[in-house]
């Protein structure tokens, strides 16, 4: 048995997680504390790296008190440690990664420096379980937008395809602004489109031509096409049925990564998909991946919202697969890696 | 008393073994690598290799002094997020010390303390005999020169010596030694919190009205 500690950094959410890795393979999550700066952030309409920091530095030290009392566990108990170490923020992974050396060196025990994205799959099996192998996963968030190829959660994982230009939840945010809506984008968005006609406005599906990549994405034009209608409109002098507008534009969304994932999954003989990252709290998302997958044959697993997002939970888990696995801990010399590759799952 | 003292806010890399109490603070190992992109990467391999040339643990630290500043933002919060780590999960007491005190520790003389603020700035601060008169501030070069009266010279780093043309005296960065005498007597206090001391706000805008996508 052994208890892992994860750190997560990378973005606006400072994350501590503990989970106990069970002798059966079997991961228990014990604590699972955020403290998240999204409000800092707001009037500037996305995240601002230094002001991210400069939290993740207060809220570091308080969130790990919180998470130990949490886990009912003292600090000694701890076995390992994992840590976001990339991709992500060159400034906020340098605090958790710090902090995580300091710990580990204290505490006496292996680090592990590790992927934030393998994490996001990780998370799901804090409450479903092992993952077949292989299976693919993807993940949706402000800061992602991936397909995954997971052969070995631990050791080998392969991008099939990733966004070209903005991450889903990008585009979320920016066409919030643009209907007037609070930032994050992604919640009021979803409650918007709840009451709106999904099919009101065809707005384009990019990337989705015959000689356009398969597995690739692209918000960029989708955003656009949402200005130019939006604005079109307050041009002829009617009114934004913003309801509508967010109804086609998640619609839109939802589409091209539900086809591309079950086209993925499909041509890759996998038969089993995950979705996660922020935006699989989307109600349309998940509706629709869980449609297309369930006529396809595929079986869908969605982590709840609460690991879905960023958290030390989803990095304790990778931890923990990391110690089951056997994979040799990070070096001393740890550092962040703000581009590092998703087949790197631990440095 | 056995103090780590440990310091990111400048180029330097900073890690030190103080020996406190007796005949004084003693200096029994440091490591220093002067390396502006190194600070996450080294100062944790420096703090254990200090303290294997010192032929101690972790576990015999029963105190820890951090210069918190003010410094480049990045590098600086490697120093205080790994010094309050250290701190919890040693559960002893830590010291924050402005970083320009510790590179003025040591020296009576009146003194004009600089460090690299980037952005063609410096942080600054006076003394008088050892103590902190005015700063630390952050400044342009040219406006730092009118804290040369009085025939202070300069620590700190060199920097802008054509703007600020006088002698320079004392460290160019923090030591550990300068970290220990700068927290002084708050070493047998119960320690505080380490708050950075930025002196900047946030490079941020809040975003004016959205651009449109089409002519008007
Ligand atoms: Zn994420």
């Amino acid at each position: 048995m052994s208890l892992v500690l994860g750190i997560e950094s990378s973005c606006d959410e400072t994350g501590v997680g503990i989970a106990r890795l069970h002798p059966d393979g079997r991961i228990e999550l014990l604590a699972d504390e955020v403290a998240s700066s999204v409000d800092q952030h707001a009037r500037f309409g996305g995240v601002v790296p230094e002001v991210a920091s400069r939290a993740h530095l207060e809220a570091m030290v308080p969130t790990m008190r919180r998470a130990v009392e949490k886990a009912e566990v003292d600090l000694g108990d701890i076995d390992a440690i994992a840590v976001t170490c990339g991709p992500g923020l060159a400034g906020a992974l340098l605090v958790g990664v710090s902090a995580a050396k300091a710990y580990a060196a204290a505490l006496n025990v292996p680090l592990y420096g590790v992927n934030h994205l393998p994490g996001h799959v990780a998370a799901d099996t804090l409450q479903h379980g092992a993952l077949p192998a292989p299976c693919l996963a993807l993940l949706v968030s402000g800061g992602h937008t991936q397909l995954l190829r997971v052969d070995d959660l631990a050791t080998k994982i392969t991008e099939i395809g990733s966004t070209i230009d903005d991450a889903a939840g990008e585009a979320y945010d920016k066409v919030a602004r643009i209907l007037g809506l609070p930032y994050p984008g992604g919640p009021p968005i979803d409650r918007a489109a709840s009451t709106g006609d999904p099919e009101a406005i065809r707005f384009p599906r990019g990337l989705t031509g015959p000689r356009d990549a398969r597995y690739d994405f692209s918000f960029s034009g989708l955003k656009t096409a949402v200005a130019r209608w939006v604005e079109n409109r307050e041009r002829d002098g009617l009114e934004v049925p913003v309801e509508d507008v967010a109804a086609s534009f998640q619609e839109a969304v939802a589409d091209v990564l539900t086809m591309k994932a079950v086209r993925a999954a499909e041509e890759l003989g996998v038969g089993t998909m995950v979705l996660s990252g922020g935006v699989a709290a989307n109600s349309r998302l998940s509706g629709l991946a869980a449609e297309r997958c369930a006529a396809a044959g595929i079986e869908l697993r969605v982590p709840r919202p609460r690991l879905c997002t960023d958290n030390g939970a989803m990095i304790a888990a990778l931890g923990a697969h990391l110690v089951a696995a056997g994979v040799h801990p990070s070096a001393v010399e740890l550092s962040a890696d703000p581009a590092l590759p998703v087949s790197t799952v631990s440095v | 008393m056995l103090v780590l003292a440990v310091d990111t806010a400048t180029p330097a890399v900073t890690a030190g073994v103080v020996l406190v109490g007796g005949a004084g603070p003693e200096v029994l190992a440091q490591r220093v690598t002067v390396d502006a992109r190194a600070h996450g990467e080294l100062l944790t391999p420096h703090v254990l290799a200090a303290l294997a040339d010192a032929g101690r643990s972790l576990a015999d630290v029963a105190a820890i002094v951090c210069g918190v500043g003010p410094g480049p933002f990045t590098g600086l919060r490697a120093g205080i997020a790994t010094a309050a780590a250290l701190g919890h999960a040693l559960d002893v007491p830590t010291h924050p010390v402005c970083s320009l005190d510790a590179i003025a520790a040591g020296t009576d003389e009146p003194l004009l303390v600089t460090t690299d603020a980037r952005r063609r700035e410096l942080y600054w601060a006076t003394y008088e005999g050892g103590v902190r008169t005015a700063g630390p501030g952050v400044d342009r070069p040219a406006d730092v020169a009118a804290q040369l009266a009085g025939g202070r010279r300069r620590a700190g780093t060199s920097l802008y010596a054509d703007l600020l043309a006088v002698e320079h005296t004392g460290a160019e960065y923090p030591t550990p030694a300068g970290l220990v005498a700068a927290a002084g007597d708050a070493l047998a206090g119960p320690g505080e919190p380490l708050v950075p001391l930025y002196l900047r706000r946030p490079d941020a805008t809040v975003p004016g009205s959205r651009k449109r996508v089409t002519a008007p």
